[in-house]
C-alpha cells in the first residue's frame, strides 16, 4: 500500500476520521493498530521480522533502564560510604553489565538485518572469488523477502536502545507505545529516522481537532503528491531511458541523465518526506525534518547536514563518534601524531572512522558495489577537501570572494554536479559502467545533438518539457522562499479565496499532470527500496 | 581553561572562543574538529571524553566545554 494509491488514501482517510472520533487516551492505540494494519497489507509474514525487532528492543532496553536504576539507587543509598575508588569500580562494572546487554541487542536486531539483506551479496563475491580460483560450483542463493521499511525500523529501534545504553533519557515501560514507535506508518517506508525523545511528547499525548494545524498538515501532503507524481515519475522514464542504454546514451546525455535524476530523486525522496511530515501532523505528531533545501549547498560536506539528515546524523551520533573516540582510536591518535607528525597525524584516525561510516552507510542504501564505491566517493571527496583547506585558506584570504554572490553560485553549481556524478552510481548500479559512461563525457563531444533533437528522444516529450520545467520552477522557487519565510505562512496571511485558488491549482496540476496518477502502482518510491 | 583555549585557537584562530556561544549551531566546529578537539582534550587534561557527551550544549562554547573537562576530570 504505497503512499499513491487508492487503496493508501481511503485508508488514511478512515484513520484519520476514527482518531477523532475515538477517546484521546486511545489515539496512539489507534495509530499502533492502523501502523501494523498498514504493515500486514504489505505481507502478513513480515510482521514477525518487525515483532522480533520490537520485542528484543523492549527487552533489552528495559533490562538496560533498569541497571542505570539500580545504579542510581545504590550510589544515593551509599553516598557518604564509598570511597571515590569504589564508587568509580561499580560504576565501571555496571556499566560492563549494559554493554553486554546492548551488544547482545544490536547482534539480534543488525543481525536480521544483515541475513536478509547482505546473505546474497556474500554469496555472489564468494562465488565469483571461487570462479576467478577455477572452481566451477558455488554455493546457492537464498531467497529472502525483504520486508518493508527493514533499514529505517532497524536503525531507528538501534538508536533507541544505544541512548537508553547512554542513559540519554529513561526507558519505554510500554511495550505497545514502544511498538507504535518502531512501527509508525507514514514513517516506516523511507523514514525519516527518528529519535524516541523527540517523538514521543507528541506521539502519546492526546490531540484535539486543530484545524489550523490539520489544514497545514493537508496541504503538505499535497505539496508532496504534487513533487512525486507531477515531477518525479515524469522524469522517471527519462532517467530510464538514458542509463536504461549505455551503449546508446553517452557524452552529454550521461550529464543529462545525472540532471534528471538529481531533481527526480530530490523531488521524490522530499516529496514522501512532505507527505510523512504531513501526515504526522495531521494527527499532531511532530516529525522532524529530513530536508534543509540540499541542493543550495556550497560544500559536499554542507549538503551531506542538509540531506536525508536523520540517517546522516545517525551515523554520526552512534557510528563516527563513538568509533572516533574510542581507546584504540585515541591510541592511535596519539602514536600517529608521534610517528607522523601534527597535521597527517592528527587527522588520520578521522579519516579511518570517516571511511568505516561511509562504507556503512553505503551499503545501508543496498548491498551492492555500486552503493560501497557511492559511499567511498562522497568520503573521498570530503577527505580530499579537508586536505584542501589551508589552500582554500589563502585562496580566501587573497580574493575576499566569500561574499560574492557569483562565487556562492559557483559553489553551489560546482556542489550540486559533484553530487549528481556520484549519484549516478544508483542508476547504472554497475560500477564499470559507470565509469565507462564518467569516460564518454570527456571523450564524446555531442553537446549540440542535445538542441538537434536529442531532448526529444529520452522518453519525455514536449507536453513532458511543457509540464516539468514550470513544475520544477515552482519547487525551485518555493525552495528559494523558504530560505527566508515559510510559504504555508505566507499562504495563511492571505484571504482564503487565495489560499483555496493555490491549493486547488495544484490538486489540479496533479490530477491532470500528475505522470501516472494516483492509483499507478509502479512509481513506487526510490528510498522504498533501501 | 587557558589551556583549552589554546588548543580551540589552534584549530580555529579567527574565531574568537571567549564569547562566541554557538559554535556547533553555527558549524564553526564541524565533526572533524570535534574530534582533533577531543583528542587533544583527552590528552591535555588525562580524561575521555565519551560519545555520549558529544552534543552541541558541552561543544557550543569554550565555556561548556570546560564545563564538561571539570565534570569529567572531577567524576575520575
Amino acid at each position: 500500500m504505497i503512499f499513491t494509491s487508492y487503496e493508501f488514501i481511503f485508508f488514511l482517510v478512515i484513520v484519520f476520521a476514527l482518531y477523532y472520533m475515538a477517546p484521546k487516551k486511545f489515539q496512539w492505540v489507534l495509530l499502533l493498530v492502523a501502523s501494523y494494519t498498514f504493515y500486514a497489507y504489505a505481507g502478513v509474514k513480515f510482521l514477525v521480522y518487525i515483532l522480533v525487532t520490537t520485542v528484543s528492543t523492549y527487552i533489552f532496553s528495559s533490562r538496560i533502564g533498569k541497571i542505570h536504576e539500580e545504579q542510581d539507587m545504590y550510589l544515593k543509598q551509599n553516598k557518604g560510604e564509598l570511597s571515590r575508588q569504589e564508587r568509580k569500580e561499580y560504576k565501571e562494572v555496571m556499566k560492563s553489565k549494559r554493554f553486554r546487554l546492548l551488544v547482545i541487542c544490536l547482534f539480534i536486531n543488525f543481525g536480521i538485518l544483515g541475513v536478509i539483506k547482505y546473505t546474497n551479496f556474500v554469496i555472489a563475491n564468494v562465488n565469483s572469488l571461487f570462479a576467478n580460483l577455477g572452481f566451477t560450483r558455488g554455493l546457492t542463493f537464498v531467497n529472502f523477502a525483504v520486508p518493508l521499511g527493514i533499514s529505517f525500523y532497524t536503525f531507528q529501534t538501534m538508536g533507541y536502545v544505544i541512548d537508553i545504553y547512554r542513559g540519554k533519557y529513561k526507558y519505554e515501560k510500554n511495550l505497545f507505545k514502544l511498538a507504535l514507535f518502531t512501527s509508525f506508518f507514514p514513517q516506516l517506508i523511507q523514514g525519516p529516522i527518528s529519535r524516541f525523545d523527540d517523538l514521543k511528547e507528541t506521539m502519546f499525548s492526546e490531540h484535539s481537532f486543530d484545524s489550523s494545524n490539520i489544514s497545514f498538515g493537508v496541504h503538505r501532503i499535497i505539496w508532496g503528491y504534487f513533487k512525486k507524481l507531477v515531477i518525479a515519475d515524469r522524469l522517471l522514464s527519462g532517467v530510464t531511458t538514458i542509463v536504461g542504454d549505455p551503449a546508446t546514451y553517452q557524452g552529454v546525455y550521461v550529464l543529462l541523465g545525472m540532471f534528471f535524476y538529481a531533481i527526480q530523486l530530490y523531488a521524490d525522496f522530499t516529496g514522501g518526506i512532505d507527505i510523512t511530515i504531513g501526515i504526522g501532523q495531521i494527527f499532531g505528531i511532530r516529525l522532524k525534518e529530513n530536508f534543509i533545501r540540499p541542493f543550495f549547498s556550497k560544500s559536499v560536506t554542507e549538503y551531506w547536514r542538509r540531506w536525508h539528515i536523520s540517517l546522516g546524523s545517525w551515523f554520526r551520533d552512534y557510528m563516527f563518534y563513538p568509533i572516533s573516540v574510542s581507546g584504540p582510536m585515541l591510541k592511535l591518535s596519539k602514536s600517529s601524531r608521534r610517528l607522523l607528525g601534527d597535521g597527517i597525524g592528527k587527522r588520520l584516525p578521522v579519516y579511518i572512522s570517516s571511511i568505516i561510516v561511509w562504507f556503512t552507510t553505503g551499503i545501508w542504501h543496498g548491498a551492492a558495489w555500486n552503493f560501497i564505491v557511492w559511499g567511498l566517493l562522497n568520503c573521498l571527496v570530503i577527505l580530499v577537501s579537508q586536505e584542501l583547506e589551508p589552500l582554500y585558506v589563502r585562496f580566501h584570504n587573497r580574493f575576499d570572494v566569500r561574499a560574492n554572490f557569483t562565487f556562492r553560485l559557483f559553489q553551489v553549481v560546482r556542489t550540486f554536479w559533484i553530487m549528481s556524478f556520484i549519484r549516478i552510481l544508483d542508476c547504472y548500479r554497475d560500477v564499470g559502467t559507470t565509469f565507462r559512461m564518467y569516460g564518454t563525457i570527456f571523450t564524446k563531444f555531442n553537446f549540440m545533438e542535445l538542441f538537434r533533437g536529442g531532448l526529444l528522444e529520452v522518453g519525455l516529450s514536449i507536453s513532458d518539457y511543457i509540464v516539468l520545467i514550470p513544475s520544477v520552477l515552482l519547487m525551485l522557487v518555493v525552495s528559494l522562499i523558504g530560505r527566508r519565510t515559510s510559504l504555508r505562512e505566507l499562504l495563511a496571511e492571505r484571504s482564503q479565496a487565495v489560499r483555496y485558488a493555490a491549493f486547488a491549482a495544484i490538486i489540479f496540476g496533479i490530477i491532470i499532470f500528475g505522470a501516472y496518477g494516483i492509483g499507478y502502482d509502479s512509481s513506487k518510491f526510490i528510498y522504498s527500496q533501501f | 581553561m587557558e589551556e583549552l583555549l589554546e588548543i580551540l585557537e589552534e584549530l580555529h584562530p579567527d574565531v574568537d572562543f571567549m564569547s562566541n556561544e554557538r559554535l556547533i549551531d553555527d558549524h564553526i566546529l564541524d565533526s572533524f574538529d570535534i574530534i582533533t578537539l577531543i583528542a587533544e582534550v583527552s590528552d591535555e587534561f588525562d580524561i575521555l571524553i565519551p560519545a555520549e557527551e558529544i552534543i552541541p550544549e558541552n561543544f557550543n562554547s569554550a565555556k561548556s566545554l570546560y564545563r564538561l573537562i571539570e565534570k569529567l576530570s572531577d567524576e575520575d
